[in-house]
């Protein structure tokens, strides 16, 4: 597998820069947590618990923030990096002179993105332990859910970095697609309680997929749990398509 | 005959300030020129408390019944969190400018030694830059205070001063980045000022809920950061809910502000002079 070289060459730079991540991809998410979860968690009304399903604030965000943190460090993992693998480094192009195909830098980047999702689900899983979140052993299944969702991300990113010449169009992608996600996918709070019209957009996005399985494993909740054939399909449907763009966009960049 | 050379009298102190104020204005008409090309930085940053607004004020809000303020008035959630948002744009417009984009300018672009070179000396550079960044965050602000108005947030006639006191805010911000700025030698070092202090007072400190769930030692320490003054002063104007702890809150910017600038205009002067 010559992909797995692209995979081995970024987690060795990860050993030298493993720090830099642990503010992004665990810090900040478990300040959410705490803040959110247990601060305002205490304003949640008697009605507001029913929409919940019955959960209280912490056990309803706790996983909701494990996707999106996926979902924020898969985004960020392809864009400035991959940026600079285009042009600024000029990483790919040194990779190509050897046997190693775009396939494979593609292959390997998803590989890599898989790996500090599944990281961050297994970190997270152990805190969510601690506040005995998760109530059964299929909560384990997250970590492939958060994997998944993590590159169904990261496809669809690649493929749009692959056309930018510089960074500008970054800011407008994490203001204007990654962010609203963070606040509208159901993590924070159930889409149901958006207007209609802004429910099915909510619905159509794969962060709202990513958190209704991981949700739905880690609470072992059933009515989370319905929808799973179609929440793992269109996540797969999704990533597989954007894979292929990614692809695409890829060559037409890096093969003159 | 050799002519003779008066010394010329020395500019008394106020002229040279007020010269060194309007010079630094070039700095300010600098930044404008380069965001001619990248305006939608700055233009895209207007939607971030605005998506928080909707998301968790009213989003979130529907779980949410009224909520307390300190002096026992009950408001809407959105009503609740909206001026701690108004709040956090002064902050995020001012550092966003004289956090990130003064350190790459101070330690990559090298703007400033280049900007030395001219007639422009470090005080005006510092209060360029901090007017800079007062400018953003308070563009920020007033366009957040309009959807405010629109919403129907701005629950007291007293809420027009509450433009007056983001401008506070947004100086105090811009001169605390542009020291804690000076501070930092590598793109490793934000994580410090980000991960401990601003993110945490952004979630922690009165913004989203009441520091009251806290115990006492947890609000002491939260009644020192200077956003939970922000949040406590806008949210007192934009509610009504007005008492001697805003009062507090303008003494406590005020005198922040001031220790601020004073520290950042020595340590750039010691960064940038090696």
């Amino acid at each position: 597998m010559a992909a797995a070289r692209v995979l081995q060459r970024n987690l060795m730079v990860y050993r030298r820069t493993w720090r830099g991540s642990l503010f992004g991809s665990f810090m900040t998410p478990m300040l959410y947590l705490t803040a959110m979860g247990i601060g305002l968690g205490g304003l949640i009304s008697k009605g507001g618990s029913t929409a919940l399903g019955g959960y209280d604030y912490l056990h309803f965000l706790g996983p909701g923030i494990l996707a999106s943190t996926c979902m924020q460090t898969a985004s960020f993992e392809s864009t400035f990096p991959i940026m600079g693998k285009i042009t600024w480094r000029r990483n790919y192009e040194a990779m190509l002179s050897t046997p190693l195909e775009v396939r494979d830098l593609l292959i390997g980047e998803l590989a890599w993105i898989a790996f500090r999702t599944g990281t961050i689900a297994v970190v997270f899983l152990f805190v969510l332990t601690l506040f005995r979140i998760p109530t059964s052993p299929l909560a384990l299944l997250a970590i492939p859910a958060a994997m998944l969702t993590g590159v169904s991300f990261s496809a669809p990113i690649i493929a749009f970095a692959a056309t930018q010449r510089n960074d500008g169009g970054f800011a407008a992608l994490f203001r204007f697609v990654i962010n609203p996600l963070f606040l509208f996918s159901g993590t924070f709070f159930p889409v149901s309680r958006l207007p209609q019209a802004v429910e099915w957009v909510a619905a159509a996005t794969p962060l709202y997929h990513g958190v209704a399985l991981v949700r739905g494993v880690i609470l072992d909740d059933p009515a989370s749990l319905a929808g799973w054939p179609l929440h793992l399909a269109y996540l797969v449907v999704f990533f597989s398509a954007c894979a292929w763009l990614a692809h695409r966009l890829l060559r037409r960049r890096l093969v003159k | 005959m050799t002519a003779v050379v008066r010394p010329t009298p020395a500019p008394s102190p106020i002229s040279t300030a007020v010269a060194r104020l309007l010079r630094s204005r070039r700095l300010v008409q600098r930044n404008l020129l380069v965001y001619r090309h990248t305006w939608m930085v700055i233009f895209s940053g207007f939607f971030e408390p605005l998506f928080y607004l909707i998301g968790i004020g009213y989003g979130l809000g529907t779980l949410i019944g009224r909520v307390p303020l300190s002096d026992g008035q009950l408001v809407t959630y959105a009503a609740f969190v909206a001026p701690a948002l108004l709040a956090q744009s002064c902050m995020n417009g001012a550092i966003s400018e004289s956090i990130f984009n003064v350190f790459f300018k101070l330690n990559y672009n090298k703007t400033y030694d280049a900007i030395l070179a001219t007639p422009l000396g470090i005080a005006e550079i510092a209060v360029g830059e901090m007017l800079w960044s007062l400018i953003r965050s308070v563009l920020y602000a007033a366009a957040f205070m309009l959807v405010m108005l629109a919403m129907g947030l701005a629950l007291s006639p007293w809420a027009l001063l509450a433009l007056p006191a983001s401008v506070l805010v947004s100086a105090a911000f811009s001169a605390a980045g542009l020291a804690v700025t000076s501070y930092l030698r590598t793109v490793q070092d934000f994580d410090l000022p980000f991960g401990l202090v601003i993110m945490p007072m952004f979630l922690f400190s009165g913004t989203f809920f009441p520091i009251s769930v806290y115990a006492q030692p947890i609000q002491l320490a939260m009644e020192l950061t200077p956003l939970f003054h922000g949040v406590s002063l806008l949210r007192g104007l934009t509610t009504g809910s007005l008492g001697l702890p805003q009062l507090w809150d303008v003494g406590y910017l005020v005198a922040f502000g001031t220790l601020a600038m004073r520290l950042a205009l020595r340590r750039l002067e010691e960064r940038i002079i090696k």
